[in-house]
């Protein structure tokens, strides 16, 4: 259809930005990436090394990893917090809820069931045959 | 300006519009990267089935091998490299496709072309070595989960390889047509989205196995 609504700041898709200036773009894109990397070594680091408190490590991770999935949605799909860019935020939030009605109430669910109705062992389903 | 937003501002007493002055229906390039928007989100919510049957399945290893036995974190590491450095490079190309540098944009997709095919190398490098070591799908429930869950990334990446391949030809046969830029935009997005998804794989599935 049209070039000129690309110069036109009014309403914005994911992934649009706002400027077509270089400069920022690049600045965003290298603050991104650099955010990225020091999330994702500091996940490595965390799940390989002894030297904090065991138990802490899944939290730490299940922590590192959303925070590298809001740097991923903020630099570099350009999610913002923009009047215009309701509609997209509000999908996304639906989206998530879904997902964590899914995976939390899976796990839920099979947590539940594996604590009330304990699988038999092998040994056990064995004698139970005889 | 101050005038349309007043009046304005009376049949949109919520200011659902941000109180733009223009109105009108929204341009093609912003519905077009809407309803992409909203069908990655349905492929993030597939993949949450996956994660949610990975999760439930995790221990179910029916006496076979466990994760922390299996999984091989350098080449996970070297693999999260790959695919953060193609959605890098991806997004520098949509900057060069956005001020028309046709020599730039193309550059820029190769390279991100070129990560995305060393990920799938590492990859399938590393399925092929848990096959050999009858670590494969058919071991256990736990194997099942990983191999489709995994697995179907690494299809995603396929087809967005393609579609990568794809849309450099559109464009050099083309140029950077309105239309041309729309499925771009909608490109980009699928490249990032698979990132994204990475990151919950890695973190899930390598990190938590191998740390657990």
């Amino acid at each position: 259809m049209s070039d000129q609504h690309l110069h036109h700041p009014i309403d914005l898709a994911p992934g649009d930005e706002e400027e077509v200036r270089v400069g920022p773009r690049l600045v965003g894109y290298f603050t991104g990436f650099g955010l990225a990397v020091l999330l994702t070594a500091t996940s490595f680091f965390v799940a390989g090394t002894h030297l904090v408190w065991q138990p802490s490590i899944p939290v730490a991770l299940v922590v590192l990893a959303i925070a590298q999935m809001g740097v991923h949605l903020v630099f570099f799909i350009h999610i913002t917090t923009d009047p215009d860019n309701t509609n997209n935020i509000l999908a996304l939030a639906f989206g998530l809820l879904i997902v964590f009605l899914v995976v939390g109430g899976s796990l839920w669910i099979m947590s539940n069931l594996n604590q009330n109705m304990p699988m038999p062992s092998m040994d056990q389903l064995m004698q139970m045959q005889r | 300006m101050t005038d349309a937003t007043f009046v304005h501002g009376h049949g949109d007493p919520y200011h659902l519009h941000g109180g733009r002055p223009q109105e009108g229906p929204a341009s093609k390039r912003i519905v077009t990267g809407y309803g992409f928007w909203i069908f990655l989100l349905s492929d993030i919510v597939m993949f949450s089935c996956f994660f949610a049957a990975y999760a439930v399945l995790q221990g179910q290893t029916a006496g076979g091998p466990k994760g922390s036995e299996l999984f091989d974190l350098k080449s996970v590491a070297a693999e999260t490299a790959f695919l953060l450095l193609s959605s890098f490079t991806c997004g520098l190309a949509m900057i060069a496709a956005d001020v028309r540098s046709l020599r730039w944009y193309q550059i820029g997709m190769a390279v991100t072309c070129l990560f995305g095919l060393g990920f799938l190398a590492l990859e399938g490098r590393e399925f092929a070595d848990l096959v050999g070591r009858g670590a494969g799908p058919t071991r256990s429930a736990f194997l099942s989960a990983f191999f489709t869950l995994v697995g179907c990334h690494g299809m995603h990446v396929s087809a967005g390889i393609l579609w990568l391949l794809t849309m450099m030809a559109q464009v050099f046969a083309k140029g950077f047509r309105a239309d041309i830029m729309r499925r771009l935009l909608c490109f980009a997005l699928f490249w990032h989205a698979l990132d994204i998804i990475w990151v919950a794989i890695f973190s899930v599935v390598y990190l938590f196995g191998s740390a657990a």
